[in-house]
């Protein structure tokens, strides 16, 4: 909602037009407004259609077209001085001996091509001496890494009578070095005007494709909408997540944010559009393999994860507000096993399974096509429509057992039928059950703004349709069961014996309805918010968590949702409609953390605490009332009395460590990072290499591509060669509005059916001419995996680009459709590979290459 | 005049969504051009259309397409050069227009069209004998044959809803507002506004189809590039009417519509003077029988 007070906004890596349609009215708004609306894109969309830029790109360059504004806002000194100086770490001075990759060809300082990672001990800040620790009976071993560390020494024992301020304040770091003048050679700002140097205009065009006079504008549009007075945001979404170079793809948009003094203030930052209707809330409680709820780390065999007492020495920041992480982690545990979790057994941390490795999406089909897996359950996934598609349904005909749960009979479910497989051969038993839409259950969502919403049912599933909900609570009392007979040889008995799972039907809840035995969603949603363990009371706020077990919390980051006001308990996540409270609306629905809409609000005040602008005021400080204030009703981001002139503090823990200007209190030095010394293990400040596969060699280095990209060398994943002739067309995965992800929520009614009917392939004229395909024909898209067949649709919004003097021809391809339903169409994701981004291993859909031939696939 | 209501539809705003199309298909419980999977598969399969011409698979209004939106693919001044200089791609929800001067009215024979309390035109399914007349009589192609059924079908301006005091269902679906509900003087004067408010922003394409407000304006893409454009009135104004940024050609609407049935006075004359001849008057009279009162009165007033 905040896009509507945006001066300029540039959509990249996103079709937001079509794959957000319903948020778009924002962005609408503000255009009606004045604002300048900017589409950087390979295609031109129905997004394009509404900007008043349209500014193409070749897929997988866009680290050098914003690395190209990042030279350029420096270059003519339009950054936002002030902002910049206090709220950045431009000015902090980095280990003399980090070597960039201009000196280096491509690589970081740091780099080991045997084990193909990066060691950042010259990344690091210059600090300060620490201040002395006192020293710890049992600790062994040494500070792994220097500057504003991670604790690492092990310490053994459990977390019985262990005083946590006290451990962690032992653990404290020096204070970063600055030098405030920014002319120091080791100074961030310094490194950064070194390393974009050569990513000028020219380069960008070379690079990109993008005319140069385009880019130019986008920059003085960018610069002319910053500053004081305005405000620009950027939107994306998987268009620039999906690549090799994903997170610093993103990280080059923070750079020019934090340039322009767009973070942290009405109208600017970087708005992640995240998928429909809760991915944001999926990624909270949590359904990646590596985070627990509440972005709490997974414990992990290779880090000083033993016991909990170095999980949690291991995992909190003594200097930011990652300080409370003991209170979380505790509450946590206390909230899944009850009772049974006492001081005395560690809260049964023993007993939570560590894990070995990256156990993402694609690493784990790569064992399940070795058979090192007996069975899966998949709900809300569709493998077999997914990357390197093949490959996946050759992996899932290895499984023992396979459980869907579904609205349809999806194409995962019946991968045996796609007509490459011969079932005959397929032993893997398959049971499908059915499930219950969103409609048709209890529970929330948490939408892109990260605003919880709860919904009531509304109607009875269909036939034995059930929720997951009720499947899952189901599958756990039953393995509790079994487990409590104490099975011989059972793994983690402990575990599984102890789960709370304290969700029993409420019978008011339930009366209406016809199946009586539903878990209690209000009960699971309690159990996130967090309660007092003694009284059952909800939680207002995670101030009130505490790491000595008297607190139980699923998700520190939700506690708030639920509220006892007056006695009363009053959910906050239900909707009131009509109720009209402003812009912010802090009281439709309710955003994590704490109601605060906006993130790093302090930064919408200058550094004294006054706003840049009466046009964009936000959050303030109120000297009188010794308060910060925010007239628009959202939650302040900063700790509220704080004055703006409290000076750092070299033994303060938590946030108290930062000084009054330091907006980013999740961050150890509370600022914005323009150089990132640790959190990603590909650089410390974003690069470009090329996609996987690309047509052409990177312009700028030697190192063509990013040098730790997680690759797969398996069978029935080879890779189209880098640079070569046999696969010369660039092409791009992605979306429709008519259409949702593999298509089993679409697909299958007829009334969107009939708006996107078939697989299509989007080619230029240019191209179509030179394949003589014409409108409407069969083309065969294929690469080293498979090959894909679709009608053609020729069209000038796909458009030929000059490469470094050379055409380069890029296409499009949605990927909704499949074998099964009512739209059917050959699977788009038979052509794409597992090939990831290091840090989170994000496949590269959005950019790769092919070939395009005229024809059908099969006769 | 404040009873009467209808829709503005600002082109400038549509994002092509098709939200409009499923909602009026949902609210109106109207067959998709697909039937149902579980009715015959093999027939769904064959009657997927894709149509290639841009992202419209529906291709045009019909008896269960009431609302249909159009693509206009204008990268470059022309489709065939590599240009791709000012590109811009056009989209309209397109629909009846309830006309205030409506042909398709004007010519039912049985008065199964009819004027509703809210100014718009709809069809008492259970009068009309399916002749087809007013198919023929529409200027905008709007009304369309059932085969099913045996009689016509076409936007009713969701007259279900509007008696119970809510609006059209495809403007409640509308993301963007590029669809508006309400009173045609409030819709009249949020166009104007909104005419200004883009021609100040440096969009001097836009104008008004539908009703003359007096906009005038020059089109900055596309084949018509430079071409002035004003503000169109057609059949006594449009209760559902247009803010568009090119010719009305380019959306395939009439420049300068007109109720076919203004011929009929020529034609009707040519047609009294053959019956003379043939001696077979009576045809001409059973022709006037089947008009409305209106149309024959007008038939007969002109000769």
């Amino acid at each position: 909602m905040d896009l509507q007070n945006s001066d300029a906004i540039v959509f990249m890596g996103s079709n937001m037009a079509e794959c957000h349609p319903v948020g778009f009215k924002w962005p609408m708004k503000a255009k009606a407004k004045g604002a300048t609306l900017i589409h950087v894109d390979p295609r031109f969309t129905r997004t394009s259609a509404m900007c008043d830029q349209y500014v193409p790109i070749r897929s997988g360059t866009d680290i050098a077209f914003l690395g190209g504004l990042v030279n350029y806002i420096l270059t003519n000194k339009k950054h936002f001085e002030e902002y910049v100086l206090s709220f950045s770490n431009a000015a902090t001075l980095i280990n003399a001996g980090f070597k960039d990759t201009e000196e280096n060809d491509g690589f970081f300082s740091g780099y080991n091509a045997q084990t193909r990672a990066y060691d950042r001990a010259t990344w690091q800040y210059q600090t300060s001496k620490a201040p002395e620790r006192v020293p710890e009976p049992s600790s062994t071993g040494e500070t792994k890494e220097g500057g504003v560390g991670t604790p690492t020494q092990p310490v053994a024992g459990s977390v019985k009578g262990v005083n946590f301020a006290a451990l962690v304040a032992n653990r404290l770091p020096g204070v970063p070095l600055q030098d405030k003048t920014l002319n120091d050679p080791n100074t961030v700002f310094q490194i950064l005007k070194r390393h974009y140097a050569r990513y000028t205009p020219e380069m960008v065009e070379k690079i990109c494709g993008t005319p140069k006079e385009l880019f130019i504008k986008v920059a003085d549009t960018l610069i002319a909408n910053s500053g004081r007075d305005k405000t620009s945001a950027f939107v994306y979404a998987v268009g620039w997540t999906q690549h090799t170079t994903g997170v610093q793809l993103i990280r080059t948009a923070g750079l020019v944010q934090l340039l322009l003094g767009n973070i942290g203030r009405p109208g600017g930052g970087i708005m992640a559009l995240r998928g429909h209707a809760s991915i944001q809330g999926s990624t909270d409680i949590a359904s990646l393999y590596n985070i627990h709820p509440g972005y709490l780390n997974v414990p992990d065999a290779a880090k000083t994860h033993d016991t909990l007492l170095n999980y949690i020495l291991t995992e909190t920041q003594p200097t930011s507000f990652w300080s409370n992480t003991p209170a979380y982690v505790v509450s946590q545990l206390k909230a899944w096993f009850g009772d049974n979790a006492t001081a005395d057994n560690d809260y049964l941390y023993d007993t939570l399974p560590k894990i070995t490795g990256d156990h993402s999406h694609l690493p784990v089909m790569v064992e399940m096509s070795q058979g090192k897996i007996e069975g899966m359950i998949l709900t809300g996934q569709n493998p077999a429509t997914s990357l390197n598609a093949g490959f996946q349904r050759n992996a899932m005909a290895k499984l023992k057992w396979l459980v869907v749960l579904d609205f349809f009979e999806t194409e995962s479910s019946v991968f045996w039928k796609h007509a490459d497989a011969d079932p005959t051969d397929i032993k893997t038993e398959v049971f499908f059950l059915p499930a219950a839409h969103i409609a048709e259950k209890d529970g929330s969502m948490t939408q892109t703004q990260r605003t919880i919403q709860f919904h009531k049912k509304a109607a009875d599933p269909p036939g034995d349709a059930r929720s997951d909900l009720f499947f899952w609570y189901d599958l756990g009392l039953r393995l509790k069961k079994l487990y409590a007979a104490g099975r011989p040889g059972a793994k983690n008995l402990d575990g599984i014996k102890n789960m709370t799972l304290d969700y029993a039907p409420d019978p008011a809840d339930v009366a209406d309805w016809i199946h009586k035995d539903e878990p209690s969603a209000l009960k699971i949603f309690k159990e996130i918010n967090g309660y007092d363990y003694k009284t059952k009371n909800p939680l207002n706020s995670f101030a009130n968590l505490a790491s000595d077990g008297s607190t139980a919390c699923g998700a520190w980051i939700y506690t708030g949702m639920l509220q006892l006001v007056n006695g009363q308990v009053v959910n906050r996540g239900e909707m009131l409609p009509g109720k009209n409270d402003g812009w912010v609306s802090p009281n439709w629905g309710w955003a994590w953390p704490a109601n605060r809409h906006q993130l790093y609000n302090r930064a919408s005040a200058d550094p004294a605490g006054d706003p840049w602008s009466a046009k964009k005021k936000y959050t303030y400080w109120d000297a009188a009332a010794k308060t910060w204030k925010n007239d628009a009703g959202d939650g302040i981001d900063f700790t509220l009395t704080k004055a703006p002139a409290t000076p750092a503090n070299a033994t303060g823990v938590g946030v108290a460590f930062h000084d009054g200007a330091s907006p980013f209190l999740l961050k150890k030095d509370g600022k914005g990072w323009l150089f990132a010394y640790e959190g990603l293990s590909d650089g410390p400040i974003p690069t470009h290499y090329e996609p996987w596969e690309s047509p052409v060699k990177n312009l700028l280095y030697k190192q063509d591509r990013n040098p730790i990209t997680k690759i797969y060398d398996v069978p029935g994943n080879k890779y189209n060669e880098f640079a070569g002739t046999q696969f010369p067309t660039v092409i791009t995965t992605y979306r429709l509005t008519e259409h949702h992800l593999s298509g089993t929520m679409t697909r299958w009614l007829p009334w969107l059916a009939e708006l996107m009917p078939e697989l299509f392939v989007e080619i230029s004229p240019e191209l179509a001419k030179e394949k003589d395909i014409a409108n409407g024909e069969y083309l065969r898209v294929i690469t080293e995996r498979g090959t894909t067949e679709a009608r053609a649709l020729v069209t000038k919004r796909l458009r030929p680009l000059t490469v470094n003097g050379a055409i380069v021809h890029q296409v499009g391809m949605p990927w909704h459709w499949g074998y099964q339903g009512i739209a059917t169409g050959d699977v788009a994701n038979n052509v794409t590979s597992f090939v990831a981004d290091p840090n989170v291993s994000i496949h590269e859909g959005k950019a790769f290459t092919c070939r395009i031939e005229k024809g059908r696939a099969r006769a | 005049m404040s009873d009467l209501r209808g829709m503005f539809v600002d082109t400038s705003i549509c994002t092509g969504c098709k939200a409009c199309q499923v909602a009026c298909k949902q609210w109106n419980e109207m067959a998709p051009g697909v039937p149902l999977p579980m009715e015959d598969e093999a027939a769904v399969r064959e009657h997927r259309a894709f149509t290639g011409n841009s992202y419209d698979n529906t291709g045009h209004l019909s008896a269960t397409n009431w609302r249909h939106v159009k693509f206009i693919e204008q990268i470059g001044p022309d489709q065939t050069t590599a240009d791709r200089s000012d590109p811009r791609w056009l989209m309209m929800s397109d629909s009846c227009k309830h006309c205030v001067q409506a042909g398709c009215l004007e010519v039912c024979p049985t008065g199964a069209l009819y004027r509703t309390q809210f100014g718009s035109v709809d069809i008492h399914q259970d009068v009309c004998i399916g002749c087809r007349y007013c198919v023929g009589a529409c200027p905008f192609g709007v009304i369309a044959f059932n085969q099913r059924t045996g009689r016509v079908n076409k936007c009713i301006l969701c007259q279900d809803r509007l008696e119970v005091g809510m609006g059209t269902a495809c403007a409640k679906a509308c993301p963007t507002s590029s669809l508006t509900f309400g009173t045609v003087s409030d819709l009249q004067a949020m166009a104007n506004d909104r005419v200004k408010a883009l021609h100040a922003r440096g969009q001097t394409d836009a104008y008004i189809y539908g009703w003359d407000l007096g906009n005038t304006g020059t089109i900055t893409a596309g084949p018509n590039k430079g071409s002035a454009v004003k503000d169109v009135e057609v059949v006594g104004g449009l209760n559902v009417f247009y803010l568009l940024l090119d010719k009305p050609e380019v959306y395939g609407l009439p420049a300068h519509a007109a109720l076919p049935q203004r011929n009929f006075v020529p034609s009707a004359g040519v047609a009294l003077i053959t019956a003379a001849v043939l001696g077979v008057t009576g045809l001409a009279a059973f022709r006037r029988n089947r008009m409305d009162e209106n149309a024959a009165a007008t038939v007969e007033g002109g000769a």
